[in-house]
């Protein structure tokens, strides 16, 4: 045990474990019931939901390595202690030990992406001359031993380098795909392949294998520049951007995650419970929930995060490290979403209720004399699943969003947290700048746009599968070749 | 009619009770006045004389809910929770925490017609825009343009409105010198401060309400009135203008009418990035300062406002929808 590292659980951490191991139990069951599996099929069926979804279980994979963090064991000092090992004081992350290139390659300030000199000049005595110039990097291209002529050959085949590594394993992963699903459609790899390559089948696995090829092209470039040149340059205290933005990611899902599933317990059994009792349990929820609604949001989480802000300050001995401190500030961030956001999928889970306790087979369970908790748990709970999962998902884009304004609110994530919200926050004042320092800013918008615009085509696929009201507003291109059954027209 | 506004009016007053109760509880029973004055004063050298003299001067001198020391009624009246209550609902906010604040009445009378030269505007071209929008791509549904009108919605929905506004002001203010970067004058020159943000908070939000809005068009379309409409010979145009925007606007004037009071507030990074003089603004200073009675009006102000909406949006009602009475 002397050699390991100290493992550290955070708040946050336990919480995206927990769900991982939930989302893994329902898939499961989506896997047993024939019903569910259907459903599911069809959100997988919709190109952009399930190119999407390969996205995000990227993003995840991001989020999970995040999510293990352990204190490194120190070398042993001389005439220190032998017996106690002594562990760092900083506490680090899987993926930053995937990215200790990047988050050791610190240079000194501002450098533009691909830079191997610095964006700000500095003053340098040359035989006695004095000479503003840009001085080279501690780490971007600082092996170039002649940058002026080296340097646009050397990204040049750093690039298609990446590119060939990229495309080799986007083969790779796309003879996998293949194989598997020619395992699953029982026939042969080629005839599979041919077929994927006419787009023919319901699960559209051809612009499954785009994705993975453009993924896979980026991620090689991106990995041969590691260690070798800031892809997205660096800020102002010459910390990798790119970095940066990855660990943003985690950020960004623990927020959509955390917060929507903390909605969840509130607006569920508050609103079946109004929906099925009626009556005053009914008025009281409501009235709950208007008083709740009616105020501004930002305003009640801005209220709700001070007032735990200035609990975290006085209470400053219960969080030892500054890691652990904003953590339980993300922690309770979320929490509070969670808190102040239910109102709006209970009043639609009371509605719902209300439809469904009218219908025969609840009545039916009602006669024969079953129990109200027994009824809403059994007969009420699994027909309204359906939309907490929409809302769920809905939700989840929207929360990321949402942290950028509160970020800029002040009432957002540590700034010791790297999050899109703070990211934009510092871009602000470089956007203003002259020249213009666009690179944070850029890098920012893109990783965010992907994130959100992702889960966005994600949530739509799943609404259009679990609530087939929502399918006939798809938007839909002509079709000229075969021909066209009758437009259905949205059911009334 | 009148006894229905009557009765929405009391339901509102008991819900505005309801937030006064939550914030209260919010701002002073899980923080004590004592840690919101070591916390205001700041540094080390903080004394129960300060903490005193600084509760003695903003009035949370006394006990928060019962004061026992008091007989009879007073034992409830002579607390900080009915002094704050009853300043509330008198509309007297009282002094703001921060010592150089100032009057929170007089600044939310002065800063409030700043918020509505913004708001205004901005819904009416919001609710015209996004509807423009969307009856366009319901006008030509099942082509292109609906596709990519969609598809164009997605991604601006998925854009950060902090986006929007970044861009904006370097596009328009630095590299174009269009319009003033921030700033704010009375009188007819707010225009030239106001167009900027009026035109980008339109956009960061067209993309939602457009796609909203489509999909009301659209579950119009496939009622049977609009069947009848086409049948008897009608052209596509007025069947869209005179049937089918009529009846969305129910479920339109809803959508649009619920985001009202945000809108007051709640241009809250706009007027702060363009440096508007306006209650969200202000709001913003609060949080950054700490300064909870600021914070603790404002949530009260904007429920009100919240409230308020609500009654006006079901008089809307019966004014779009001759069916809707109200009892």
């Amino acid at each position: 045990m002397s050699s390991m590292p100290k493992f550290v659980v955070l708040w946050t951490d336990a919480a995206v474990w927990l769900l991982l191991a939930c989302a893994l139990a329902y898939a499961l069951m989506v896997l047993r019931s024939p019903n569910l599996a259907a459903t599911w099929r069809k959100v997988f069926r919709n190109a952009p939901a399930l190119c999407s979804a390969l996205i995000l279980a990227l993003c995840l994979a991001i989020t999970v390595a995040d999510s293990l963090h352990y204190r490194p064991l120190l070398p042993p000092q001389a005439g220190a202690n032998q017996g106690a090992p002594a562990y760092d004081t900083v506490t680090r992350s899987v993926l930053d030990w995937a990215l200790s290139d990047l988050l050791e390659s610190r240079e000194v300030t501002y450098s533009r992406p691909f830079a191997y000199v610095g964006f700000t000049k500095d003053s340098v005595t040359v035989n006695g001359r004095l000479l503003r110039v840009a001085p080279r990097l501690q780490h971007g291209g600082a092996y170039l031993t002649d940058p002026q002529r080296q340097w646009g050959a050397d990204v040049l085949t750093r690039c298609l380098v990446g590119l060939a590594q990229g495309a080799a394993f986007a083969l790779m992963g796309a003879v996998l795909l293949l194989v598997l699903v020619a395992r699953s459609r029982r026939s042969g790899v080629a005839h599979t392949a041919a077929s994927v390559w006419r787009g023919e089948g319901d699960i559209p696995w051809r612009a499954a294998l785009w994705t993975l090829v453009v993924v896979a092209l980026l991620i090689g470039v991106v990995v041969s520049m590691t260690g070798r040149y800031h892809v997205m340059g660096t800020d102002t205290t010459g910390n990798d951007v790119l970095y940066q933005s990855l660990k943003s990611i985690r950020t960004a899902f623990v927020i959509g995650s955390l917060a929507t599933v903390a909605t969840l317990p509130l607006a569920v059994v508050l609103g079946i419970v109004a929906g099925y009792f009626r009556g005053w349990a009914d008025e009281v929820i409501q009235y709950l929930y208007t008083v709740l609604s009616s105020i501004p949001n930002v305003l009640l989480i801005a209220a709700c995060v001070l007032m735990v802000q200035i609990y975290i300050d006085q209470h400053a001995e219960l969080f030892p490290t500054s890691a652990e401190r904003s953590d339980v500030k993300l922690a309770l961030l979320c929490a509070v979403l969670g808190l102040t956001g239910w109102a709006g999928l209970c009043r639609l889970l009371r509605a719902e209720t209300m439809k469904l306790r009218e219908l025969d087979y609840v009545q039916a369970a009602n006669a024969f004399g079953v129990g109200s908790s027994r009824i809403m748990l059994r007969h009420i709970f699994p027909n309204v699943a359906h939309l907490m999962l929409i809302v769920t998902v809905l939700d989840f884009s929207s929360l990321i969003l949402y942290e950028a304004v509160l970020s800029y609110v002040g009432v957002g994530v540590d700034p010791s947290m790297n999050s899109f919200g703070g990211m934009i926050n510092l871009a602000r004042t470089e956007m203003s700048r002259d020249p213009v320092v666009w690179w944070s800013f850029a890098s920012a918008f893109g990783f965010m746009l992907t994130v959100v615009l992702a889960a966005n085509l994600f949530a739509d696929g799943v609404r259009d599968a679990f609530d087939p009201r929502a399918r006939a507003f798809r938007p839909r291109l002509p079709v000229t070749r075969k021909p066209v059954a009758p437009e259905p027209v949205a059911p009334n | 009619m009148i006894s229905y506004l009557l009765r929405r009016l009391f339901y509102g007053a008991l819900i505005l009770l309801g937030v006064n109760l939550l914030t209260f509880f919010l701002f002073f029973t899980v923080n004590t006045p004592d840690d919101m004055a070591r916390m205001s004063i700041g540094g080390k050298h903080v004394t129960q004389e300060l903490i005193d003299k600084w509760k003695a001067e903003r009035g949370y001198d006394k006990p928060l809910y019962v004061n026992a020391a008091k007989q009879g009624g007073e034992r409830y009246t002579d607390t900080i929770f009915w002094d704050r209550s009853v300043s509330l609902f008198e509309l007297r906010f009282g002094r703001a925490d921060a010592d150089s604040g100032g009057d929170i009445g007089q600044e939310v009378g002065r800063r409030m017609w700043v918020s509505i030269e913004l708001a205004l505007p901005l819904f009416v071209l919001q609710v015209i825009a996004s509807t423009g929008f969307a009856l366009l791509l319901v006008m030509f549904r099942q082509t292109r343009l609906d596709f990519w009108g969609v598809i164009c919605c997605v991604v601006m929905l998925s854009i950060s409105s902090l986006f929007y506004i970044i861009v904006g002001q370097v596009l328009f203010s630095r590299v174009l010198m269009l319009s003033p970067i921030s700033g704010y004058m009375a009188g007819l020159d707010a225009v030239k401060f106001l167009l900027l943000p009026i035109f980008l908070s339109l956009l960061s939000r067209l993309g939602t309400e457009a796609r909203l809005y489509r999909a009301m068009f659209l579950e119009e379309i496939g009622k049977d009135y609009v069947r009848t409409a086409r049948a008897k010979g009608l052209a596509e145009t007025v069947v869209l203008y005179r049937h089918v925007l009529r009846n969305a606007l129910i479920p339109i004037v809803t959508s649009a009418g619920s985001y009202l009071p945000y809108v007051f507030l709640g241009s809250l990074v706009f007027e702060s990035f363009f440096g508007l003089p306006g209650l969200g603004a202000y709001v913003i200073e609060a949080i950054t300062r700490q300064d909870f009675a600021i914070v603790r009006t404002m949530v009260f102000v904007g429920s009100l406002l919240y409230i308020a909406t609500f009654v006006l949006i079901d008089v809307a009602y019966t004014w779009i929808d001759p069916r809707v009475r109200l009892s």
